[in-house]
């Protein structure tokens, strides 16, 4: 807790004794990390360490592990998870769940797959027709949770079998339509050439710079500082590494500019403060006179929205749409890296940038696996473990931040 | 905000309220007034019909007889929403705070500042940039307005404060929107001596502000320290209404069991 000195109330002296405040005040970072750690409330920090403890351990392991060429690699295929736990993280906050999540990027895959090839519609009216069915997909989900009020998880579980039957049926007999289109296959075969890149990472360091040192108070000051120099080391390392290869990948940049653009809507506007309040008080929220309605339909249709986009990607990145397109473990992993990442799953805490690290995570654990040539199955228990010890931090935390209340 | 009101005679006033609960008589004609700066207390065992009052004054449950008049004037309260628009504002026991946001979105929830993101154009929630800085100064400024000086700091999440800092939010967010009568639910009924000393303090300033409040406790010691007037609902109806300094806390406490004031049964 800190305080600001330019701003406090200044309290006239009253004739009766005020009580003490609570607690001793001090400023700086240390205390603000203290306070947070005493809260529970972590947010991305343990995400952020183990991905630099597993890129550590990989390189130390098998130094091409941050090759530009590997790393290019692993960043195109995290794109897809980390595209649909978007989606997750924003059903997360608001304190439900998405298990149809896979089944709608499926769905929403064969649909550009048939209109593309079977229809030979052109590729950004299919595109538009299959963002189109993601976002009602997940409109509806959010629409029967509004009205009848079943729990989503329910919902959402009788859509991933549903849309599932539904990819199957639109995709026919042929099981597996091929996508031949350019303009889909740019999506994830590009790069950014490398001067653009650098480029890129400096007008964003820099706009990043401008917008947290405005709106922070003189106390959080050191903190906003310390965060952007974080953020511009790790870019601008990041940016070096790849175009010592091809470049930044196109999609990771698309990636993080949805990414970007799904962190002002949740933390700076009216909606994203609602979205918050619901996951933290569905009841408080009710009163204050938010819709939940009309909220939790938004949601999931934005949700739904996500599914569809990273289907583009899929179908771009297997230059084709199948009955596997979104099955597996697709949609397990993509609320794996919501979790990793910090969102908890107990509604209104995390934010949006845990999709990208969650995802990461996962990718490097798979990748760094591949690279040591270890069999499939570790992969499996190891991502598995990382996902158990998340969910135990994001439980222990909420814990704490209960006991911490009164 | 906190605007003193030209009308003199009591701000909030009920006359047999009657409300059923399909066989259940839960206010047979209940009275009830309060008046700007005066705080009056609501008293009444369990089952008096305290609770069914207290959401027909917060426009929750609609009344099957009686009037209701504020400043003067009959009114309908048939949401809660009418009453807020009013100047009626309840703080419920609960609170209605969210945890994992800081005080002033808490302040702010469902009425937030902001500005409009799209050159001006009006998209609905996703397009409003919040203003943070005019949030937090006038979160500020309304908890400087009440003395809070237990909140140091007003970005602080809610999840962090003691019951007492937590029921300051919730009172200084119902009072910051030009309300007149503020009905507080048995606010120190989970609080330590400390904090409920700190509340007790908030009350009467509420109260040298203009603000007519209702305290609905079961802790008569308060009551007979913060009260002007003490109010007694026993079977759905007002049975007591007296000045603090014209009874005993054994003389309310006999009209809320029924006994007479000697101890005996009625």
């Amino acid at each position: 807790m800190s305080i600001d000195k330019a701003t406090a109330p200044h309290a006239p002296a009253t004739s009766h004794a005020s009580p003490a405040p609570t607690e001793p005040e001090r400023t700086g970072p240390i205390t603000a990390l203290r306070g947070r750690l005493r809260r529970g409330d972590l947010g991305m920090l343990p995400v952020v360490v183990s991905l630099v403890l597993i890129t550590v351990f990989f390189t130390v392991q098998e130094p091409a592990f941050i090759s530009g060429r590997n790393l290019s690699n692993l960043i195109v295929q995290m794109t897809v998870t980390g595209t649909l736990a978007i989606g997750l993280v924003l059903v997360l906050l608001i304190g439900e769940i998405d298990l149809s999540a896979g089944s709608v990027l499926g769905t929403a895959a064969a649909v550009l797959g048939v209109l593309l090839t079977l229809h030979s519609w052109p590729w950004w009216a299919a595109i538009i027709a299959a963002l189109a069915v993601g976002t009602a997909i997940g409109a509806f989900h959010g629409a029967w949770r509004a009205i009848f009020g079943v729990p989503t998880f329910v919902i959402t579980l009788a859509g991933f079998l549903g849309w599932y039957g539904v990819q199957q049926h639109l995709l026919g007999s042929n099981g597996t339509i091929n996508v031949f289109d350019d303009h889909i296959a740019w999506l994830t075969s590009t790069y950014v050439p490398p001067a653009a890149g650098w480029a890129i990472a400096v007008v964003a360091v820099a706009t990043l710079a401008f917008v947290r040192l405005r709106s922070a108070r003189p106390s959080e000051r050191p903190r906003a500082l310390i965060a952007v120099a974080v953020v511009a080391v790790l870019a601008l390392l990041f940016v070096g590494v790849l175009n010592t290869y091809n470049g930044v990948p196109t999609v990771f940049l698309i990636l993080v500019a949805m990414i970007t653009v799904f962190d002002i809507l949740t933390r700076r506007t009216q909606f994203g403060r609602h979205i918050y309040a619901v996951g933290g008080s569905d009841e408080a929220s009710r009163r204050a006179g938010i819709s939940l309605r009309k909220i939790r339909i938004l949601v999931f249709a934005l949700a739904g929205f996500m599914a569809a986009v990273a289907a583009v990607i899929a179908v771009s990145r297997n230059q084709s749409a199948g009955t596997l397109t979104g099955g597996g473990t697709q949609m397990l992993e993509a609320i794996a890296a919501a979790v990793i990442g910090g969102t908890s799953l107990f509604g209104g805490r995390g934010t949006v940038w845990a999709a990208l690290f969650g995802a990461l995570v996962l990718a490097s654990v798979a990748n760094g696996i591949d690279l040591l040539g270890q069999p499939t199955d570790i992969k499996f228990i190891v991502t598995g473990l990382i996902l158990l010890v998340a969910v135990t931090i994001d439980a222990l935390s909420r814990r704490k931040s209960k006991s911490a209340t009164r | 905000m906190l605007t003193a009101s030209p009308y003199t005679g009591p701000l909030l006033q009920l006359s047999g309220v009657v409300k059923n609960f399909g066989a259940v008589r839960a206010l047979r004609g209940a009275d009830f007034e309060v008046s700007a700066g005066e705080v009056v207390a609501l008293c009444g065992d369990n089952g008096a019909g305290k609770s069914t009052l207290v959401k027909t004054i917060a426009g929750v449950h609609q009344p099957d007889g009686g009037s209701i008049r504020f400043e003067g004037k009959e009114v309908a309260l048939h949401s809660p929403d009418a009453a807020t628009d009013l100047g009626i504002a309840t703080v419920y026991q609960d609170l209605a705070l969210c945890d994992n946001l800081d005080i002033v979105s808490n302040m702010f929830l469902g009425r937030e500042l902001y500005r409009k993101a799209l050159f001006g154009l009006d998209i609905g929630a996703a397009g409003r940039l919040l203003d943070e800085s005019a949030m937090t100064g006038k979160a500020e400024q309304v908890l400087a307005d009440l003395q809070v000086t237990t909140v140091t700091d007003v970005r602080a999440q809610v999840a962090s404060l003691s019951g007492g800092q937590r029921q300051a939010v919730a009172i200084a967010r119902a009072v910051m929107w030009n309300s007149k009568v503020v009905v507080l639910d048995e606010p120190t009924a989970a609080l330590g001596v400390a904090q409920t000393e700190q509340v007790a303090q908030l009350i009467k300033r509420l109260r040298t502000q203009g603000l007519g409040v209702v305290l609905i406790s079961h802790d008569l010691h308060q009551v007979f320290e913060l009260a002007d007037r003490i109010d007694v609902l026993r079977f759905g109806a007002r049975s007591v209404s007296v000045r603090r300094a014209e009874t005993t806390p054994a003389a309310i406490v006999a009209a809320i069991t029924g006994a007479d004031a000697n101890g005996a049964a009625a």
